[in-house]
């Protein structure tokens, strides 16, 4: 199959959705002259500056200008630099496009994409490096998407946008250059949907965006110890596939759930409570939970790297719950 | 101006039906039947109707926490608005709304917001898909005084003058924020002076005379639907209850400055024109304001009766 890296995948998947569908339009901080990550470089060419809107730094504005467009038949691709700067216009998210629809009886239909990217590990400190889904899952009416690898970015940008509610899609930075085959035709990836990302029998790792790479790597330094880990990527984190996530603890009886993001209230606490509600009696050790330790992202590489979870962490979280294997 | 016969009869009497409707509201009020809060529009008739004579339901208005005068307005049915304050099933948004948050998205109300100042981006959003779309409509965005102060404001005004958007910013200036005189919430006197930073029109207007509102906001539209951009037209208005709720808001208003505004009342000085133009007799002025009773008073009996949601209403059109 085509090899092509993550951005590449995103910019394919806006191309090919802005070719299917007039109403899909983009809009963002330099989408069009100058994009900062490079991901829809070309787009103004091919689909001019009426689809691909150069805004203001005003996220406010363009969050706004997305949903009185959906409102009205549209289909926006709003970009939000650094999900960072979701801190500078959350009233759109959280009062706005989230609750129009539950709020008007079901009159409104708001299909946005807010595209951001996420994550740590560039030296780009606390305001351009944060991981804040959990605040994001916690909202009834939204959706939010992490894609992992280069398949699914384009499938789940895909189904995004053809996803008749609001869904936010968490790019991360350091998955933006990594290589996968990608079809070169358009396809949906479901939201909603984990993949098994790597089979085991001893212990469940579930672990989102780009510490699924992370959680692999440590699947691979666990296997050299007999210690085979089934790697579980929820894909979307809302809504959140549980029964794939609940049928491998039921297999394994141990779990451990990985992300970047602050470990206290983040989505690993609702993943390990659901399983405790739902899978008590197959656990044969308390679930754990693997994420940053509760500061903001700091600059200096020492630090940072000591505040970003990885493969170690990972791998020091499982060994001491599985038993010694000879 | 020639505005005809049957278009002045309407509006006449969409006036008359928001100030019995805020009426009806209050009376419920305090029979303690609405339940939350509500924010009435009485007093600010001349702006919304003046406004909405112009427009066709193809194009959007962004309402704010003051509301219902809005919908009324646009074509709103107050069966539906008063089942919706009541919580009722057959309410405007199956009772999950409420006041703050009425919307009619098929006559391109874009809903009340509960949010000062969200609905100005959210007009400029529906102005770009109007344009996108090649159609004529225009966006017309409806706030107060106060939400001038927003962030989300600005950015909304400066990314409609920079696409040069058909976008209508109306400022109900009706002199306080919530209970906060103007004088004590920004250092500028007339809201119109802020277009000038966004190198759009500032007009001011007095909200209290429709015909006013009317031939003012229509040439910010004739310019929006030309393709030369946004205009923004301050109507200097008042509420005559207090912000919320159906006290007469003394507590923090002057009795002289609150007589002053309903001397000015936009409604008998809208009749009293109608009567002396000839338009209307006396005895026709009677029969609409008549009229519009018998309506509120069925549409307030509807929504009594209609039924509640139940539990199982709970959990629908969270998502599509």
């Amino acid at each position: 199959m085509r090899q092509t890296i993550y951005m590449m995948a995103i910019n394919e998947a806006l191309t090919q959705e802005m070719e299917r569908d007039p109403t899909v339009f983009i809009a963002g901080e330099d989408v069009g002259q100058h994009p900062a990550f490079g991901i829809t470089l070309g787009l103004r060419a091919k689909f001019g500056p009426e689809r691909v809107v150069d805004t203001p730094i005003s996220e406010t504005a363009i969050l706004g200008l997305a949903v009185g467009a959906a409102a009205a038949g549209l289909r926006p691709v709003a970009e939000i630099m650094f999900m960072d700067f979701l801190g500078v216009c959350l009233d759109q998210i959280i009062n706005q496009m989230a609750k129009m629809r539950y709020m008007f009886g079901g009159k409104a239909r708001l299909p946005i994409v807010v595209r951001a990217a996420c994550g740590g590990g560039y030296r780009l400190a606390a305001q351009h490096s944060q991981s804040l889904e959990a605040l994001l899952c916690h909202i009834p009416g939204l959706k939010v998407v992490m894609p992992a690898t280069p398949y699914d970015a384009k499938g789940l940008l895909i189904s995004s946008i053809r996803d008749d509610n609001p869904v936010i899609f968490l790019e991360h930075k350091k998955c933006y250059t990594m290589p996968g085959e990608v079809p070169e035709e358009p396809y949906e990836v479901p939201l909603g949907v984990a993949e098994v990302r790597r089979p085991g029998s001893d212990v469940t790792i579930v672990a989102t965006s780009y510490m699924v790479h992370e959680a692999l790597r440590a699947a691979d330094q666990l296997a050299q110890q007999g210690i085979e880990a089934e790697v579980i990527d929820p894909r979307t984190v809302s809504p959140l596939d549980m029964d794939t996530i609940l049928a491998s603890v039921r297999k394994t009886h141990r779990v451990v759930v990985v992300h970047e993001a602050v470990k206290f209230c983040g989505i690993g606490g609702e993943i390990a409570a659901q399983i405790a509600e739902d899978a008590f009696s197959s656990l044969e050790a308390a679930p754990v939970r693997v994420g940053a330790p509760f500061c903001p992202v700091p600059f200096s590489p020492p630090l940072e790297d000591a505040y970003l979870p990885n493969a170690q962490k990972i791998v020091d979280a499982v060994l001491p719950m599985t038993p010694a294997k000879v | 101006m020639d505005i005809p016969k049957d278009n002045l009869v309407q509006m006449y009497e969409a006036m008359v039906t928001i100030r019995q409707f805020e009426e009806g509201v209050a009376k419920l009020m305090r029979d303690a039947k609405i339940p939350g809060v509500a924010h009435l529009y009485a007093g600010e008739e001349a702006v919304g109707v003046g406004v909405c004579s112009l427009l066709t339901k193809d194009d959007y208005i962004a309402s704010t926490h003051r509301g219902h005068g809005h919908l009324i307005a646009k074509g709103g049915d107050p069966k539906g608005m008063y089942a919706e304050l009541l919580g009722r099933s057959p309410g405007y948004c199956h009772g999950k709304g409420g006041s703050m948050h009425i919307a009619d998205l098929d006559l391109g109300m874009l809903g009340a917001n509960g949010i000062v100042g969200a609905g100005a981006p959210i007009a400029v959003g529906a102005a770009f898909a109007a344009r996108y779309k090649g159609s004529s409509a225009v966006a017309v965005c409806f706030f107060g005084d106060g939400a001038t102060n927003e962030g989300a404001f600005h950015e909304a005004v400066n990314l409609a003058a920079l696409l040069k958007l058909p976008v209508i910013f109306v400022c109900e200036n009706n002199l306080y924020g919530e209970w906060t005189r103007q004088d004590r919430h920004q250092t500028v006197r007339d809201v119109a002076e802020r277009a000038e930073a966004y190198n759009m029109p500032g007009i001011i207007v007095d909200g209290m005379d429709i015909l006013a509102v009317r031939q003012t906001v229509g040439q910010a539209i004739e310019r929006a639907r030309r393709g030369d951009g946004p205009s923004l037209v301050e109507c200097k208005t008042y509420r005559f209850f207090d912000h919320q709720g159906v006290g007469d808001g003394a507590a923090d208003r002057p009795a002289e400055e609150m007589a002053e505004w309903k001397a000015r009342d936009p409604i008998p000085r809208f009749r009293s024109y109608l009567i002396e133009t000839e338009t209307l007799t006396e005895a026709e002025a009677a029969q609409i304001e008549q009229r519009v009773a018998t309506r509120i008073e069925g549409a307030i009996a509807f929504a009594e009766a209609a039924p509640f949601p139940t539990p199982d209403d709970l959990l629908t059109d969270v998502y599509a």
